[in-house]
């Protein structure tokens, strides 16, 4: 197990490295003067000429991909052009809010979504079963900014239950929570479907092996064989899939924060993105990445907890 | 997927799309995809009014008989604009999932067939473009590139292609020790015509499917970045274009943004079922057993 781990590991930092080389690549790769094209036609020729210094413009150019690899390795992600603040101080604090929204989105999706897969896999081919299946697949690819906006019109705007703008009062726990609710909601409604059904289809198939069968001859009852032995197999392709679903539950979160206009990673990428700043954006996304490489790590290793053969197999 | 269906022997040539229509939501989804394709197809003609077509006597309308879904700011049909966004939708969906498709065509079969250090590099590339937060990525793209509609599918191939390379992998894994393509091997096929006649039919079906499900991811992130200014731009009429400018008068006008919506709801829903139902109908036996 301890080898496997370190394997996962291993891969996890060769997988951020060669992100971190494909986004040179393409940073590199676009024709014309990059400093011109990254700050736009109306930065100064200084704010440029601190640009081109501060990437290495001037040096060959892979002595570039290994600067610009070790720096953002380092956390160094560059200087904001315009608050001249360190990117990687704007980042790591608007992170935690970004992060706590996803975490809030996923926990509720997942609170409904492993009963309703559970309630449906209990009952195979019954009209419940069938009504489940066809919201939850209904649900699945509906984007997060899209049910955003509609809980937003709804909640706020119709029913004026929910405030609309910001994350609340910083000191304000109740007033926060308040705030954190329909961008929750949002984020979490494609997710209780997504959990909704892998639940089900995992339960179904952890139901029909021979020792839930031998159980049953034994008389435990069905709700308890679930819940005792068969969840907790079950919910293993969750965890998974949650790993690797990170990187999209935070896309969605991104753009939550911007219709919400809640302080957050999105919001800071929107609002770099509309100055033109890039190295926040960069930062930005070499952040998320490291994230994503640390949450399936994560993930791999509660797993290899739960199934050791999983791991035994690598 | 299973490793037997990639070598299942084929069924009848009409037999999977009998299936599909015939089951209720694949019968449903069809019709609900085909309705989308003409209304983009013959959009000049089945739009009630033209979609840039500004009338500021009737801005802001709610809806009513003569523009069903209302007017947006500048007093145009918000129906016919729908109609010519999907016309956008459609054509992002089209040609960023064909890019992605080409793309992890190309590098599925690559690694498939070459060597065990070739597969293990184009795993590892497609392992750190799945990494990439695809918001984000896109919107750092966007700002080096600037934003059109060259861009867009430049980053709809790059974040989808992951996809299509890891099934398409899988698949010429499970098929080069099949005993079809072995016989070839052994009659002096080359690996070309091997790839080419006796893998791509079996990767049909699969390709598919997953074409069908990422075609909403694709809509989903087509409107996210035209909804944050960094898709289409204005004023070809798209649906996350439309949201954006709901969006802005939400207070006013909130049937603007809800009428937005309402294409992307349906067609992500569409789409979705589509792909299910061709699954259930390209794999009879899974369906059997659900």
């Amino acid at each position: 197990m301890m080898s496997y781990l370190v394997r996962r590991l291993v891969l996890g930092l060769l997988v951020l490295v060669v992100a971190m080389l494909l986004l040179f690549v393409l940073i590199y790769a676009v024709p014309g003067d990059p400093a011109t094209i990254a700050l736009g036609p109306r930065a100064s020729e200084a704010q440029k000429a601190f640009f081109r210094e501060q990437m290495g413009l001037d040096q060959p150019l892979a002595v570039q991909a290994a600067s610009f690899l070790w720096n953002l390795l380092q956390g160094d992600f560059g200087t904001d052009i315009l608050s001249q603040r360190p990117v990687a101080d704007l980042v790591f604090s608007a992170l935690p809010r970004t992060v706590t929204l996803a975490v809030a989105g996923v926990v509720w999706a997942a609170l409904l979504g492993v009963p309703l897969g559970i309630w449906a896999a209990l009952r195979p081919g019954t009209f419940i079963d069938w009504v489940i299946g066809l919201i939850s697949t209904s649900v699945v690819a509906l984007p997060a900014f899209l049910m955003a906006i509609y809980a937003l019109i709804l909640f706020s705007v119709t029913l004026g239950w929910f405030p609309a703008i910001g994350a609340g009062d910083p000191g304000d726990l109740a007033d926060q929570l308040h705030h954190l609710v329909l961008p929750a909601f949002a984020i979490g409604v494609a997710w209780v479907g997504y959990i909704a059904r892998l639940v089900r289809v995992s339960m179904l198939e952890t139901l029909a092996q021979p020792h839930v069968r031998t159980y049953r001859a034994f008389g435990v009852p069905d709700l308890r064989i679930a819940l005792r032995y068969v969840l907790p197999i079950a919910v293993v392709p969750v965890i998974s899939v949650l790993g690797v679903g990170i990187g999209n539950l935070l896309s969605g979160a991104v753009l939550v924060e911007v219709v919400f206009s809640r302080p957050g990673l999105g919001s800071l990428a929107y609002d770099a993105v509309i100055s033109r700043n890039f190295p926040v954006l960069l930062g930005a996304v070499v952040v998320t990445t490291a994230l994503y490489v640390a949450a399936n790590f994560i993930a791999d290793t509660l797993i290899a907890w739960l199934d050791p053969r999983l791991a035994e197999k690598g | 997927m299973s490793n037997r269906t990639a070598i299942a022997t084929r069924a009848p040539r009409f037999a999977t799309l009998r299936r599909l229509l015939s089951s209720p939501t694949g019968g449903l989804a069809s019709l609900a995809v085909a309705a989308f394709v003409i209304a983009a197809i013959a959009a000049p003609l089945v739009a009630p009014y033209d979609p840039n077509a500004i009338n500021p006597i009737n801005r802001m309308q709610g809806p009513s008989a003569a523009h069903w879904l209302g007017t947006d700011q500048l007093g145009r049909d918000l129906l016919s604009r729908i109609i010519f966004g999907t016309r956008t939708a459609l054509y992002i969906a089209l040609v960023g999932t064909a890019a992605a498709l080409g793309v992890g065509m190309a590098m599925g079969m690559i690694a498939g067939l070459g060597g065990k250090v070739v597969d293990s590099v184009l795993v590892l590339i497609n392992d750190s473009i799945k990494s990439l937060p695809l918001v984000l990525f896109a919107l750092a793209l966007v700002t080096i590139y600037g934003a059109s509609i060259a861009a867009l599918i430049v980053i709809i191939a790059i974040s989808m292609a992951p996809g299509y390379f890891r099934v398409v992998r899988n698949q010429v894994l499970v098929l080069r020790s099949a005993d079809f393509v072995i016989a070839a091997q052994s009659m002096g096929a080359s690996r070309l015509r091997v790839a080419a006649t006796h893998m791509l039919p079996n990767l049909i079906g699969p390709i598919l499917v997953l074409i069908a499900m990422d075609i909403p991811a694709v809509i989903g992130i087509e409107s996210g970045l035209s909804f944050l200014g960094q898709g289409i731009q204005p004023p070809k009429s798209s649906w996350g274009n439309m949201l954006s400018e709901g969006y802005t008068y939400v207070r006013q006008a909130p049937h603007i943004a809800v009428a937005a919506g309402l294409p992307i709801v349906l067609s992500t829903i569409a789409f979705t079922f589509l792909g299910e139902s061709l699954r259930d109908a390209l794999d009879p036996r899974r369906a059997v057993r659900r």
